[in-house]
């Protein structure tokens, strides 16, 4: 049955086939994609689909349960919208590994057990690579090589995970998992690192500024979202997951306050959000779930049109860092909009689509008691809002006049980013369609007058706190520079390791050279000119010695034993004797 | 493309802009007195408690990050030496 295959491989149909074929009909191809695998993923029937006997174990390519039903349907819309904002962006390399790259994203949604997800889940991060290296510039060339390694890496844990917990439980389906033992832990890691939990976070900025305009919108959907789901599949109730969760909303604001590239901002925002997602995984009551998905479902949406806007920016200006940007709204106008409809989902601003979900998550907080986590969530809010709502539109639209006169986006990206405005409106103010997919009943309230004033509280006087601080000249200003992150360690630990390991091996290697090639061979040499005479000749040496005669005495014995050594007199039983000892000394290095 | 007069650029403009935000700020403030509030603790229902914390959050924020600029801040070419 057709209607039964798992949304994944129509993606890789179509990347396969997709560069072979004419413009427009490529065009159509791709662009068809997203929507025919939307259509299959809403009919797609609950339960196992395509299982396959795999050695002990039964391979399940495609399960759909209600929780990742609502990953699919946002994987495929925002494959739609990412692709329809490529369409001018002619690289067949990025069109193709974009496609793979949405297409293993719904694979490890759908997959039934850890075996499929692996494959899927290395198939993305190769993917992800080559979507990072369709820029085609030193920046990206390099950013993808630490970005790849990082995510090897992590697919090596994941992996360790799944085979340390086959041979524990002989089981490989997903599901829920929890923290206990080192399988469970490895399986962990292997997907915090998806998730840029810190302190495994800082591939994601130092890879996704370097993408193309379009590459970026691809990559702010599927790496971390859909590690959203395996961790709310895996691990949700986990304690630890919250601490984490309110940290890495916590940190990566004071860095994209900081940060001067656009793209840089928005990817530190982005991790910010996922910890909103994370903390609603770790409460794991079902509002908090809920709330974690349907966050995951306006995120992918809002930071997706972010990323087109931002993308759209570099496509008419080739510019992204704030100091060279600034008052483009008279310019592009619609870009403009849309990013301020971005940003003010984000920012969760009542009305639009990160408001919906987010006050799930908090409201989860506090219905937990959970007094710190729930300070540190409102904090990260504003933060959020004061960077990814005020900053981003602030420096690109407004702000000083750039001197840049570009003209208005493209109709594609002006359609992509319509649309995508469109529905994180439409999901602020009508919530009920996206609750009604989610995974637990929903009986959640986002406008009550007490929630809605709040948080028009909350933004608007920080709001004021940012006006205050740009006029007094205390906000930090727009400098040429980058901040240490985590990287560092791999970034400049990977130069030390490499200089120390060239140090020590190299020299390690001048010395055998020393050693071995030069001063051993020709001490062979000249030992083995004339084997005999040297073995006699130390002997007699040795009783020199052991006697106390002097040289001059046995003078007359040397030169016998040269003239019989020079004229070959000597009985062969030396030499083979010689013969037998090297081949012993062989033959035991051999063995050892 | 030649020069554009934008929004902002009419003073006006920008005035009205900026009473509508004053407007609204003050609106909040005052309009917290009128609402039906359920706290989850004990503190955040005191009137006006978001507005606090909201301005206070970002303050906060912009005064952090510039002691941690002093500790990170680099080159853009820092990593490529």
């Amino acid at each position: 049955m057709i209607a039964e295959w798992p949304p994944a491989f129509l993606f890789l149909a179509a990347a396969a086939f997709a560069p072979f074929l004419p413009g427009a009909l490529r065009k159509t191809v791709l662009l068809a994609t997203p929507l025919a695998a939307l259509v299959l993923v809403h009919f797609l029937p609950e339960g196992a689909h395509l299982t396959i006997p795999f050695l002990d174990n039964e391979l399940v390519l495609c399960k759909v349960d209600r929780l990742n039903r609502v990953f699919g349907y946002i994987f495929c819309i925002i494959s739609f919208l990412a692709v329809l904002f490529a369409l001018k962006n002619e690289d067949k390399t990025e069109q193709s590994s974009a496609l793979i790259y949405a297409g293993s994203a719904l694979g490890v949604t759908f997959a039934g057990d850890f075996l499929t997800l692996y494959i899927f889940w290395e198939l993305m991060a190769i993917a992800s690579t080559f979507v990072i290296l369709a820029a085609q510039d030193e920046l990206s060339r390099k950013a993808a090589y630490r970005y790849v390694l990082v995510h090897l890496g992590g697919g090596l844990f994941l992996l360790a995970g799944i085979i340390l917990r086959l041979q524990e439980t002989g089981s490989l389906a997903v599901d829920f998992i929890g923290l206990s033992g080192p399988a469970s832990w490895l399986i962990f890691i292997g997907i915090a690192v998806n998730a840029a939990i810190p302190p495994l976070h800082a591939w994601l900025k130092d890879a996704y500024p370097t993408a193309s305009f379009s590459g970026a919108v691809f990559l702010s959907a599927f790496t971390t979202k859909s590690a959203v789901y395996v961790m709310a599949k895996t691990f949700p109730g986990t304690d630890l997951l919250i601490w984490l969760g309110a940290i890495m909303t916590f940190v990566p604001i004071f860095y994209a306050v900081l940060e001067n590239d656009i793209r840089g901002v928005l990817s530190y925002s982005l991790i910010n959000q996922v910890g909103f997602m994370m903390c609603g995984i770790g409460i794991g009551t079902p509002l908090a779930i809920n709330g974690a998905v349907s966050h995951a479902f306006a995120h992918i949406l809002y930071k997706g049109l972010l990323f087109m806007s931002a993308g759209a920016v570099i496509y008419r200006t080739g510019k992204i860092k704030c100091t060279d940007l600034g008052g483009l709204y008279k310019y592009m106008p619609f870009t403009c909009i849309c990013c301020i409809v971005g940003a003010a989902s984000i920012s969760a601003f009542p009305l639009f689509s990160g408001f919906v979900s987010k006050s799930m998550i908090i409201s989860a907080a506090g219905y937990g008691n959970l007094l710190i986590v729930w300070l540190m969530l409102q904090f990260a809010s504003a933060g959020v809002f004061h960077h990814a709502g005020i900053k981003v539109p602030f420096f690109m639209f407004f702000g000083h006049d750039s001197g840049l006169r570009p003209k208005e986006a493209p109709w594609n990206m002006r359609l992509a980013m319509g649309i995508a405005a469109l529905l994180c409106i439409g999901i602020g103010i009508f919530p009920q369609p996206l609750y009604a997919i989610l995974p637990f009943p929903v009986e959640y309230a986002p406008y009550t007058g007490a929630h809605v004033v709040g948080q028009l509280q909350i933004l608007m006087f920080g709001a004021l706190a940012f006006a205050l601080l740009m006029l007094s000249g205390i906000y930090p200003a727009e400098i040429r520079s980058i901040n240490l992150d985590t990287d560092w360690f791999y970034r400049k630990g990977g130069r030390l390791f490499y200089s120390g390991a060239a140090s020590l091996f190299n020299s390690l290697n001048a010395w055998a050279d020393r050693v071995f090639v030069h001063r051993m061979t020709s001490m062979m040499g000249r030992f083995f000119t004339e084997p005999g005479g040297n073995v006699q000749k130390w002997g007699l040496g040795l009783l020199r010695e052991a006697i106390g005669l002097d040289h001059e005495t046995l003078r007359p014995e040397e030169d016998k034993i040269d003239r019989r050594s020079r004229s070959g007199a000597y009985p062969v039983g030396g030499g083979v004797l010689l013969a037998v000892v090297l081949l012993a000394v062989m033959s035991l290095l051999f063995i050892l | 493309m030649k020069e554009k007069r934008g929004w902002f650029d009419k003073k006006e403009n920008l005035i009205f802009f900026l009473r509508i935000f004053y407007g609204s700020l003050v609106g909040l403030l005052v309009i917290d007195f009128f609402i039906s509030k359920h706290p989850d603790f004990s503190f955040d229902g005191a009137p006006n408690f978001f507005a606090a914390y909201g301005f206070i959050s970002c303050v906060m924020l912009v005064l952090v990050a510039k002691v941690l600029r002093m500790l990170l801040i680099r080159d853009e070419d820092y990593y490529d030496r």
